[in-house]
């Protein structure tokens, strides 16, 4: 177990340090930052100052550890137009993204789950059927064109809830609905093809011989078993949600990280969208990590 | 994430009716895109402000030569959604190859050779799977200016990891079989194994995951056109025409339900497709 552990945190870390690389080669993709920076007016001795200003007269290998050497250290450098430290940029934001993903990972179980299980037990009925319809729908839903169909329905023609901004918990009941649409699909075939395996079993052949309740099959010995894929990669979905919430907080103006990105990467403010990226890519692997592990603590024939 | 195969048993009836279904909406989005140019009724960027937003076929008041009306510059919506067909055929399409390239590169070393160069695959996947692809395309574009070409290559260097799973767990558990160790004996070259002896017994996977990464490119390029920085205006992508109208949509919901539904029905159908081969060649991956 503890060397499964520590092998696990090797190659976390090897990913992080690569990611790190990768956005800062991503951030120099553009040739000249500082004659970006300073504008298209700018006089030759404008982005001379630029450049000095923000260290890019040093050379590229240079900025590179030292990038490196103090986002170890969590210190992400400054942003360009705030003029405050990128931590502190992305902590603030931080908490909207993070409640926007844990409602559209909640929303994304709960409809998921019931609907895998129940699919799983009425095998190629009719709600088999409508149950897989809805998880291709839900594939081809384009995420922002369903966030603005709602904001339609739900905002201008009900008037139910608001369409945009973060004032209160209604403001995330449709971004959190759009979220787990990208979820649903995924999460109900997993629990619908683990129910068909787990119900087909000898445990639960000998679960019915034993005479024991219909529910308790169901939920005591099926559901245990088929849950653990759900559960793991729940997590993982949860890592792509935060990733892909740039869309929908764009759509209903959530001030979240994905915003913070997207007005950063239109004002070039590069110290910012490379240290979104890197945290970003850290909260998956953290999250991947927590699955594993999540999967070993589960399901004891994994620890081995 | 491995690739069994297993027995389909008697095909299901809406099951093939989906294939068909699928087959159907992928057939007419085809001919759309080839054809684009002899199909349009009109000019798709003839601009005229005289007839702005004329609403659609099932609205009152609407305009026979214009049957899906037009949008806010007064550019004929039929036209342009064609147009944007194309334009979505072409990006999902040459993005594929891109990502294929790759990812099958990639994956067939790995599987194939073991040891030391898998694990490097593993780790290039795992990687990958972190990058957060929305964002990282958005920033190179945005630091580097749209342009389809742009486009389609960041596209193609961010989704190649499912055919790099796929292509690994197949090329592994072809390799070890019979006719592998028979060309081996036979003195075959390594390239001639791979290429004459591993590659076509994972094609059918292949073909299998090239649709849905189809479908799945389609759909992130209209999302990045949607926030501005996908396919360059004045070209119609289904994502850019949602963008433009979204200041009309409060009085006038049509002119972003037509190309959203439209970018829907392409997507279910290349998804219902790629389903169907999947039944019809008896593999299914668990990823």
């Amino acid at each position: 177990m503890l060397q499964f552990l520590f092998r696990r945190l090797i190659v976390a870390l090897l990913v992080a340090a690569t990611v790190m690389t990768l956005a800062f080669i991503l951030t120099r993709l553009s040739g000249d930052l500082a004659t970006s920076i300073a504008g298209p007016n700018a006089t030759a001795a404008d982005i001379d100052a630029v450049r000095k200003a923000y260290g890019l007269d040093r050379p590229v290998l240079s900025q590179f550890f030292d990038w490196v050497g103090r986002a170890a250290t969590g210190d992400l450098g400054n942003s360009y137009f705030f003029q405050t430290r990128v931590s502190t940029l992305i902590a603030e934001r931080m908490p909207v993204t993070l409640t926007l993903g844990l409602t559209g990972l909640s929303i994304a179980l709960l409809v998921s789950l019931p609907m895998g299980i129940l699919a799983a037990v009425r095998e190629n009925t009719n709600f088999d059927r409508a149950v897989q319809m809805v998880a291709l729908i839900g594939q081809a839903m384009p995420s922002f064109w369903l966030g603005l169909l709602l904001m339609i329905v739900f905002g201008l023609t009900l008037g139910w809830l608001p369409i945009s901004g973060t004032g209160s918990w209604e403001h995330f009941v449709m971004p959190g609905i759009v979220l787990a649409f990208s979820a649903i699909p995924a999460l109900t075939r997993l629990t619908r093809a683990g129910m068909i395996q787990a119900m087909g079993s000898d445990y639960i052949r000998t679960a019915r011989a034993k005479g024991l309740s219909r529910a308790s099959i169901l939920l005591k010995h099926a559901l245990r078993n088929a849950a653990i894929p759900v559960v793991a990669i729940a997590a993982v979905q949860l890592g792509f949600m935060l990733g892909g919430s740039i869309v929908i907080e764009q759509v209903f103006a959530l001030h979240g990280v994905g915003f913070l990105a997207w007005e950063s990467i239109a004002k070039n403010d590069f110290p910012v969208v490379q240290a979104v990226v890197l945290v970003l890519a850290v909260i998956y692997v953290a999250l991947t990590m927590v699955s594993d592990l999540m999967n070993a603590v589960l399901d004891p024939r994994l620890r081995a | 994430m491995s690739v069994v195969t297993v027995n389909a048993g008697p095909r299901r009836g809406w099951r093939s009716a989906g294939t068909w279904i699928g087959a159907f909406i992928v057939g007419i989005a085809l001919i759309c895109a080839i054809f684009a140019p002899l199909l349009v009724p009109h000019d798709p960027f003839a601009q005229d402000l005289d007839r702005r937003l004329l609403v659609p076929f099932w609205m009152e008041g609407h305009n026979p030569e214009f049957i899906l009306g037009t949008d806010q510059l007064g550019r004929d919506y039929l036209s342009r959604l064609i147009w944007g067909c194309r334009i979505s055929m072409l990006i999902g399409v040459t993005v594929t190859i891109v990502s294929g390239l790759i990812g099958i590169t990639i994956g067939v070393l790995g599987g194939f050779f073991g040891g030391r160069i898998d694990d490097a695959v593993l780790f290039a996947i795992t990687t990958r799977l972190s990058i957060p692809v929305v964002l990282v395309a958005l920033a190179v574009v945005g630091l580097l200016g749209t342009s389809m070409t742009l486009l389609v290559l960041t596209l193609g260097l961010l989704l190649w990891d499912r055919f790099a799973v796929v292509a690994r767990s197949t090329s592994m558990q072809v390799r070890n079989l019979d006719f592998v160790a028979a060309a081996w004996c036979a003195g075959c070259s390594r390239f001639r194994v791979l290429s004459r002896e591993v590659l076509p017994n994972i094609a059918s996977h292949l073909v299998v995951v090239a649709t849905l990464e189809i479908a799945l490119a389609i759909l992130l390029e209209a999302t990045l056109s949607f926030l501005g920085l996908g396919v360059p205006p004045p070209l119609p992508s289904w994502g850019l025409m949602i963008a433009e109208a979204k200041d009309y949509m409060f009085f006038s919901p049509w002119v972003i339900v037509i190309p959203g539904v439209a970018l829907f029905v392409l997507v279910l159908g290349i998804n219902l497709l790629g389903d169907g081969l999947r039944d019809a060649f008896g593999t299914r991956s668990r990823t």
